[in-house]
């Protein structure tokens, strides 16, 4: 990642008629940086992503991609970007080669250019094989390989990609995101927006959406250290119900079903692992094992777009950038 | 179980597209007030087995029992008992979300009360309220969702099948979803839920795991996870580094980011070598029980290794 900065946004506003998508949301992201965008539905996170884009005319504020002023001269920002939506962008009657022909067209690719990029791209996402493919044939995962692929031909400064994940097994989630960092890696700044919070840990900065205002960004890490404080623990054959009903007693912040297990929080200096699994079998609940748990994003998440306990609140670093 | 709670029964199910076997040989079972998990990496067969248990695909084989009955006989009246989410679009995008929702009221004729009570309750729980003006097709991708969703559950259904109905649905918004889908099984719906989503799958009472048209395993969660035999670890260090020397060990058969470390699965026997690897780099490694997603990547892992050695071999 350089210091140079790659996305520029300031006092951002769109509204729709009376409804206010988006609302005075300012940030920058550096080039080559992995910046993640999360929110509930309707938080905004696409609005943002379509202006940014110069696809969506802004009401207010400033927008710059890769050095250019999108808000005036949206048609020139088209060549430094690429932009993979969440509905689908291929052609599914068309094969692998022929789709990354038509997007090389597109962008004005074409002949000895067209080819050696489409070579490179092909091999970098290992689509070689599967040149000849009817595009609608593939799996959820090779086709947004290959979506991912048309949004790069052009060698953009800037990826945006909007849930490119949705709907893709864990296994080829993970290969994904190793094509993700290593785009990064060589520079190019991925603005990504997802609602798997696992991935989310894979960005080096993450800026959490409430209801078109950006209520939070920062690295994952310190998101979890402000917005999550305390200690968490990982309750093994507990039952929510039963845990919630002492949350006051043994001072639970909160309790939480994660897959199988609980994950349950509790304040700064409160029990240990072993005093809590006692402390609840004391009260009756049944538990089978109590481990220390790690927070996670999807932690910071419930805290803060589903309004648990903690406010909203902007912490000083966000409003710093 | 008690054979007369028997919601949805499908018997060696089959089906195949041209010279591929999409579906093979799959048989479950799902009793009134269950969610069944059907789970399964891309292509494995979770769509068209949903498909087939509605009733809108012939099998090629085997036979599918919805609350007793034959849903490709005669008889039509199991369709009233019938919920189906299936995974494309399913709405009319020219209508708006109440529009679309009167629609179905139309279709199940459900009384004046009835619909209001339910519309405004489903309304609720997937926050769409203010969004009953909008058109389908302007909804963000999760919030289409959620009106599919509320549209299926709209007749209250005794059976319900759901093809993948969160994906691009936000974690809160998933978390209500689970909410009312339980509010619905306790009432005694049976429920399939097909999903690439593992935290999810491991909340239904009993999960199938679905790999190239045919179950690897069935259970509940907890059994399955209790079977596992593998290693697992969490992982603290350089991140890159560590996930660059983990990618090229044979033993180490999955790796997931957790927060900022990672947990590893080892395959069982073989750890002192990964673990030397490991601290060879300066990461500290604890001992964890394994995830249900870590069993699903472990499994599927071994099956396409397996099929792989099958092929060399012939």
């Amino acid at each position: 990642m350089s210091d140079e900065v790659s996305v520029r946004v300031k006092g951002l506003n769109k509204r729709f008629g009376a409804f206010v998508a988006v609302s005075d949301v300012s940030f920058e992201v550096k080039k080559g940086e992995i910046f993640g965008y999360l929110g509930a539905n309707g938080a905004g996170k696409s609005t943002t992503i379509r202006m940014l884009c110069g696809l969506l005319s802004v009401t207010s504020g400033d927008v710059e991609v890769a050095g250019v002023d999108v808000v005036h001269r949206a048609n020139a920002v088209r060549h430094a970007i690429g932009y993979m939506s969440q509905k689908f962008s291929l052609y599914l009657d068309l094969t692998v080669s022929e789709n990354l022909e038509f997007f090389g067209g597109a962008y004005e690719l074409f002949g000895r250019a067209f080819r050696k990029r489409r070579d490179a791209v092909m091999h970098s996402l290992a689509l070689d094989k599967l040149s000849g493919e009817l595009t609608g044939s593939l799996p959820a995962g090779l086709r947004q390989r290959l979506a991912l692929a048309c949004a790069i031909l052009h060698e953009p400064h800037v990826v945006f990609l909007d849930e490119p994940t949705a709907g893709v097994d864990p296994g080829a989630r993970r290969n994904f995101w190793r094509l993700i960092r290593r785009l990064a890696d060589d520079g190019t700044t991925i603005f990504v927006t997802t609602h798997y919070m696992d991935e989310a840990e894979y960005c080096d900065r993450v800026g959490l959406m409430v209801a078109g205002r950006l209520a939070a960004l920062d690295t994952p890490e310190a998101l979890k250290r402000t917005l999550v404080p305390g200690r968490m623990y990982e309750l093994l054959g507990a039952d929510a119900a039963e845990v919630k009903k002492t949350a006051k007693d043994l001072a639970l912040v909160g309790v939480e079903p994660f897959g199988a297990t609980l994950h349950v929080r509790v304040a700064e200096g409160g029990p240990d692992a072993a005093t809590l699994k006692r402390e609840l079998s004391s009260r009756g609940v049944h538990v089978a094992n109590v481990s220390d748990a790690e927070v996670t994003l999807e932690d910071v998440f419930l805290c803060v777009v589903g309004g648990a306990e903690k406010p909203n609140k902007v912490p000083e670093e966000a409003k710093a950038s | 179980m008690n054979n007369a709670d028997v919601r949805i029964e499908a018997t060696d199910l089959r089906r195949s597209f041209k010279t591929r076997a999409a579906v093979d040989g799959l048989t479950l079972r799902v009793t009134a007030g269950e969610i069944y998990g059907l789970v399964g990496p891309d292509a494995a067969g979770k769509t068209t087995t949903l498909r087939m248990l509605a009733g809108v695909l012939d099998p090629s084989g085997g036979s599918v029992r919805l609350i007793g009955r034959d849903p490709f006989g005669k008889d039509g009246s199991f369709r009233e008992a019938l919920g189906y989410m299936p995974q494309e679009y399913s709405l009319y995008g020219d209508l708006t979300v109440a529009e679309n929702l009167a629609f179905y009221r139309e279709m199940f004729c459900l009384s004046r009360d009835a619909f209001r009570q339910r519309r405004e309750r489903l309304l609720e729980i997937t926050r769409l309220a203010e969004f009953k003006d909008r058109r389908a097709q302007a909804l963000s991708g999760g919030m289409y969702k959620k009106l599919a969703l509320a549209c299926a559950l709209l007749h209250e259904p005794k059976v319900l099948l759901l093809d993948e109905p969160t994906n691009g649905v936000d974690p809160v918004s998933r978390r209500e979803f689970w909410d009312l889908l339980h509010d619905f099984l306790i009432e005694g719906m049976a429920i399939v839920f097909a999903t690439p989503n593992m935290d999810e799958a491991a909340r239904c009472h009993r999960v199938g795991l679905l790999f190239e048209g045919r179950l690897l395993e069935e259970g509940p969660p907890t059994t399955l996870l209790g079977a596992f035999q593998d290693t697992v670890f969490r992982v603290r260090g350089d991140r890159a580094k560590v996930t660059a020397a983990l990618e090229t060990q044979a033993d180490v058969l999955a790796f997931t980011p957790a927060g900022a470390e990672l947990r590893i699965v080892v395959r069982r026997g073989r750890e002192e070598p990964v673990l030397s690897v490991l601290s060879g780099l300066g990461a500290q490694t604890t001992p964890a029980t394994a995830s249900f997603e870590e069993l699903f990547l472990t499994r599927v892992r071994d099956r396409a290794d397996a099929r792989r050695e099958e092929k060399s071999v012939s």
